[in-house]
């Protein structure tokens, strides 16, 4: 067995530096890296790049990175519960990159599965495919699209044992996955930490040989964007 | 003229048995509480579930099943989760049957554009894009006019767009329309909605055959 553990979010952050590019996991506050986040704010990297779906919100995940002024540039498909975000967005403090969802998901299994670029039906037509490859397959036009490059990934992970294997819950699985071993190391971190053995081969989610490093983070808030609920069964 | 349940009452008879639906956030959400429930439906959600249900019980929330309005929800009997990747997949790989969406606005070619007003508005496209650009069958929710009362059905979208000629249906708080290649086609009228007022709420070509049918809701 390879371990993978490492003792803290400390130890796990090492060699993070200001200018990196960083994915990080999640769909709005869901599933994501809550842990790598504060310690990026206490590090006060700067001047990153983030591949996130979304963008926080202003007093929570990457919302806090913004706060600080610590991103340059994020690359992402929706940010439209962040003020902070869109401020900083419209007054031009901020670069952004808007991706389609799938596509973004897909530049990072790119990057994880070894393939340079593909092609996708998604903004062809529109502003996202300026300057891109177009090319026709069966009577359809189809954009390339590369894959990400990026430093470190940070995802968040239900359950994970000491040879970085992860199993995810709902829909706290979302980019996570997409994002292991898609960028030079990737960091998980998740709520319960197993010894190898303990978690089921057949039930693993993310092999270990996509994670570095792994270590398991107490108290996640998981803060709800949309409570939603019905009154009668 | 329909209000917002209208629409969505009226979308939910494009809702066919043993299909795989995916439903954007505002009006089309409401699809889902109108669909037949004599007939086998599953509910999408882009963030990775299928197989969706009702929100849940006061209490019974978890931070960890979302929709991708970002609500809590709960799944059916039958349900999966899985990670975008997969989902989009799902998507661009045609294998869910129906798609409906809401639109800033809708040209008569079938563009779409419902994710950005420059200078004004950016939130990003989210999984619209792939959406429109996969889906074989996309239903476009939306009232007819927007807050200023101008017609949201166009010659030409004038917002950046979202996808090339991929809308086939829209249904309006006034009318049901399909595009074809000669423009919007007329197919039925809202309760009470004259031909008249649909054409004074539609800048782009529209054809009439006919009776046009009030809608049977």
């Amino acid at each position: 067995m390879i371990r993978k553990t490492v003792d803290n979010v400390q130890e796990a952050l090492k060699g993070v530096e200001n200018g990196m590019t960083f994915m990080l996991g999640g769909f709005g506050l869901c599933g994501i890296p809550e842990k790598a986040i504060a310690e990026l704010v206490r590090l006060n990297i700067e001047n990153i790049t983030c591949i996130s779906n979304n963008a926080g919100v202003d007093d929570f995940g990457l919302g806090l990175l913004l706060q600080k002024k610590q991103i340059k540039k994020m690359i992402s498909s929706y940010v439209g519960e962040n003020d902070e975000f869109e401020r900083q967005m419209l007054s031009g403090e901020l670069e952004v990159e808007l991706t389609p969802q799938g596509t973004l998901a897909e530049k990072c299994r790119a990057a994880q599965s070894g393939f340079p670029a593909f092609f996708t039906p998604a903004g062809y037509g529109t502003e996202v495919a300026l300057g891109k490859e177009t090319r026709e397959f069966n009577g359809k036009m189809y954009v390339l699209e590369e894959a990400f490059k990026a430093d470190f990934a940070f995802v968040k992970a239900w359950k994970g044992d000491e040879a970085g294997n992860l199993i995810f819950k709902g829909t706290a699985r979302n980019f996570n996955p997409c994002m292991c071993g898609a960028a030079a190391i990737t960091v998980a971190e998740v709520e319960e930490l197993m010894p190898a053995g303990a978690l089921d081969p057949n039930q693993i989610h993310i092999p270990g040989i996509f994670v570095q490093r792994i270590f398991e983070g107490r108290n996640y808030e998981k803060r709800i964007e949309q409570r939603t609920v019905r009154k009668t069964v | 003229m329909l209000d917002k349940n209208g629409i969505a009452k009226r979308i939910a008879k494009e809702v066919k048995d043993g299909y795989y639906v995916n439903l954007g956030i505002g009006i089309p959400t409401l699809v889902a509480n109108f669909v037949r429930n004599d007939i086998d439906v599953e509910f999408q959600s882009e963030n990775g579930v299928l197989g969706m249900g009702p929100f849940p019980l006061e209490g019974e929330e978890d931070a960890d099943i979302i929709n991708a309005g970002k609500q809590t929800i709960t799944t059916l009997p039958g349900a999966s989760f899985f990670d975008s990747a997969t989902s989009f997949g799902m998507i661009r790989g045609q294998h869910v049957d129906l798609t409906i969406l809401g639109a800033m606005e809708v040209a008569e070619n079938g563009d779409i554009a419902n994710w950005k007003i420059p200078g004004k508005m950016v939130k990003g496209m989210g999984g619209a894009m792939d959406l429109v650009a996969s889906a074989e069958n996309i239903i476009v929710a939306m009232m007819h006019t927007n807050r200023a009362g101008h017609s949201k059905l166009l010659k030409r979208c004038t917002l950046p767009l979202t996808g090339v000629g991929c809308v086939t249906k829209i249904v309006t708080n006034l009318a049901v329309l399909e595009v074809t290649s000669e423009g919007f086609l007329l197919k039925e009228r809202a309760p009470g909605v004259s031909i008249e007022d649909i054409k004074k709420a539609t800048e782009g070509t529209m054809i009439i055959t006919g009776d046009v049918p009030e809608m049977v809701i």
